[in-house]
């Protein structure tokens, strides 16, 4: 079965929010309706996003290190906000994996952000029903689409290709490549919701260079040659 | 968790109404028995009416924490899975039982349909509805706390405690107010509702101290290494990625000084158990009319202290992402 999902590379990520703005932008003119912002151009700015770029700081000064961390809805395997929906206007699609809300069904009752430990599903304060990421689920079935658009907005739009988009399920594709080879891991994995959606650990490229790399000491050519030197070239200074 | 005034009031209207009605078949079933005095017919028909009138009082307070009220009726559809549904089918069957056993006792239908234990039991339609009763209100209190007690991440509420609590103090207030209700009438069962009262605080006491010292001394399963992934003791946030609130910050933060906390804490250890206890012992003493219903009304007020720290005290996961605006 598909599971379609999100891999976040924090390596990568530099906090820029293009994938909010964009994310904002799509969803915001799609067919269910604008996402709502109160005081927009005020004091206390409040609106409906699905997609947060949040920053953390690792470590002490001065070795602290910061992490750009993008959090939406992570499509859990097990998602816990689907069982408590009353109505059944939350639920997981079959075809693809991807958690939704049926807008339409939704009373408002907010039991579903209760049961989200991730804190990923926001009330609309104008419409009153509980939104969340689709993962663009408007574009990524959309045929008409070239290919290479049937993508989540916020993935078109990331500049430094820090979100992967794929079938997790697909030992062969991207995304799973890259859990597998680069380490993916997910949120919080006390609660077993096996989040879909992965994240890529930060890596750092070290070179590991010994005395003995310098040195040369096992060079062969040095260690088989029975010559006695007294100041002179060697083999080692030509510079060929 | 923010603590929202429409559930408080639901939970503790709805659990005082299933406790009054809990109340009234006992009275009857002692009475059934002969260990009390009967009671006319208007006794059970006004005392259901006041225990109907506190479960709509709590449906109706339900209907506060919709945003989209209109479409409640949906919220009946996944019995299946969700317990907050089930709550939602429970209370209405419990309102029918309530108004039919007024109804029943109010008209009189109280011939015995069959007679149990040579005459000594009989068995008429009012006792039929009241063991029914019985079960359904059970169900809707396991069914209230099940709401809360199955969020396994709000560990606070995770533990049978929850279910225990709700279920005694609930029973708890609807004897007191029984009690109350007797008094006002001038009854001889004062000190019978008065004394299931103090034994249904008594047990109330019990879970709710154990859920406290659970709680006080509780370890969170996540932390931000384990939200964000990061294997670092010293992590920070340094912005929650927008710059005023949002749903986040409103729904899942009680922004209260843990002063107040305690304040609301103690507050409700004093007026839910010691206080009314007393009330209804002297009460007993002096043969008061008026002190048993003082000693509901406080008990009253107490719970609804009680149930703002219940939800004030749960801390959620997600408040780990939301620390710092910048």
């Amino acid at each position: 079965m598909t599971q379609l999902a999100l891999v976040i590379d924090l390596n990568v990520c530099v906090g820029c929010h293009a994938c909010v703005t964009s994310c904002k932008q799509w969803n915001t003119s799609g067919w269910a309706g604008p996402m709502v912002d109160e005081n927009a151009y005020d004091a206390n700015p409040t609106g409906t996003f699905f997609n947060r770029v949040q920053t953390y700081e690792v470590g002490s000064f001065p070795s602290t290190e910061t992490v750009h961390f993008p959090k939406s809805c992570l499509h859990c395997e097990d998602p816990p906000c689907v069982p408590v929906c009353p109505t059944g206007a939350s639920y997981k699609r079959e075809d693809n994996g991807v958690v939704l809300v049926d807008y339409d069904k939704c009373i408002g009752c907010k039991y579903c952000s209760w049961a989200c430990p991730y804190g990923v599903r926001e009330l609309d304060e104008q419409q009153q029903v509980m939104k969340k990421c689709t993962l663009c689920i408007d574009r990524i079935t959309d045929q008409t689409l070239p290919e290479a658009e049937r993508k989540p907005a916020c993935v078109i739009a990331c500049p430094t290709n820090a979100r992967l988009y794929g079938d997790v399920h697909d030992p062969d594709s991207e995304v799973s490549i890259a859990i597998r080879e680069r380490g993916g891991y997910a949120l919080m994995p006390e609660w077993g919701t096996k989040p879909a959606n992965h994240y890529l650990p930060r890596q750092k490229t070290r070179m590991h260079v010994t005395e003995e790399d310098l040195q040369r000491s096992n060079n062969p050519l040095t260690k088989e040659d029975i010559t006695v030197y007294s100041g002179e070239e060697t083999l080692d200074d030509v510079s060929w | 968790m923010h603590p929202a005034f429409s559930v408080i009031f639901l939970t503790t209207l709805i659990g005082a109404g299933q406790g009054l009605f809990l109340a009234l078949f006992t009275g009857q079933l002692y009475s059934t028995i002969h260990l009390v005095e009967a009671q006319p017919a208007s006794f059970y028909a006004l005392g259901s009416a006041l225990s109907l009138a506190l479960l709509i009082g709590g449906l109706a307070a339900s209907f506060f924490h919709l945003g989209r009220p209109e479409r409640a009726w949906r919220a009946a559809s996944m019995w299946r899975t969700s317990w907050l549904s089930r709550e939602v089918i429970v209370l209405p069957v419990m309102m029918g039982i309530v108004f039919l056993y007024g109804v029943f006792h109010w008209a009189g239908w109280t011939r015995p349909l069959i007679v149990l234990g040579d005459g000594a039991l009989p068995i008429d339609p009012t006792f039929v509805l009241g063991l029914l009763g019985v079960l359904v209100a059970l169900a809707l209190f396991i069914s209230t706390g099940m709401i809360y007690a199955s969020v396994k991440f709000l560990q606070e509420w995770s533990s049978p405690y929850t279910i225990g609590n709700f279920t005694f103090l609930g029973t708890a207030s609807g004897f007191m107010l029984a009690a109350a209700y007797s008094a006002l009438l001038g009854n001889t069962l004062v000190g019978f509702f008065g004394t299931w009262a103090v034994i249904a605080t008594l047990l109330g006491l019990a879970t709710r101290l154990a859920s406290l010292l659970r709680n006080a001394s509780l370890k969170h399963k996540s932390s931000l290494q384990t939200a964000i992934g990061v294997w670092h003791p010293r992590i920070e946030q340094t912005s929650q990625g927008f710059s005023a609130d949002s749903f986040n910050t409103r729904e899942f933060f009680h922004h209260q000084n843990p002063a107040t906390l305690a304040l609301i804490r103690n507050a409700f250890l004093v007026l839910v158990f010691p206080v009314p206890v007393a009330l209804v012992i002297l009460a007993y003493a002096m043969e008061s009319a008026t002190l048993p219903i003082v000693a509901f009304a406080i008990q009253y007020v107490g719970l609804l202290a009680e149930r703002w720290y219940f939800f004030a005290e749960a801390e959620h996961p997600q408040n780990l992402y939301y620390q710092r605006i910048s």
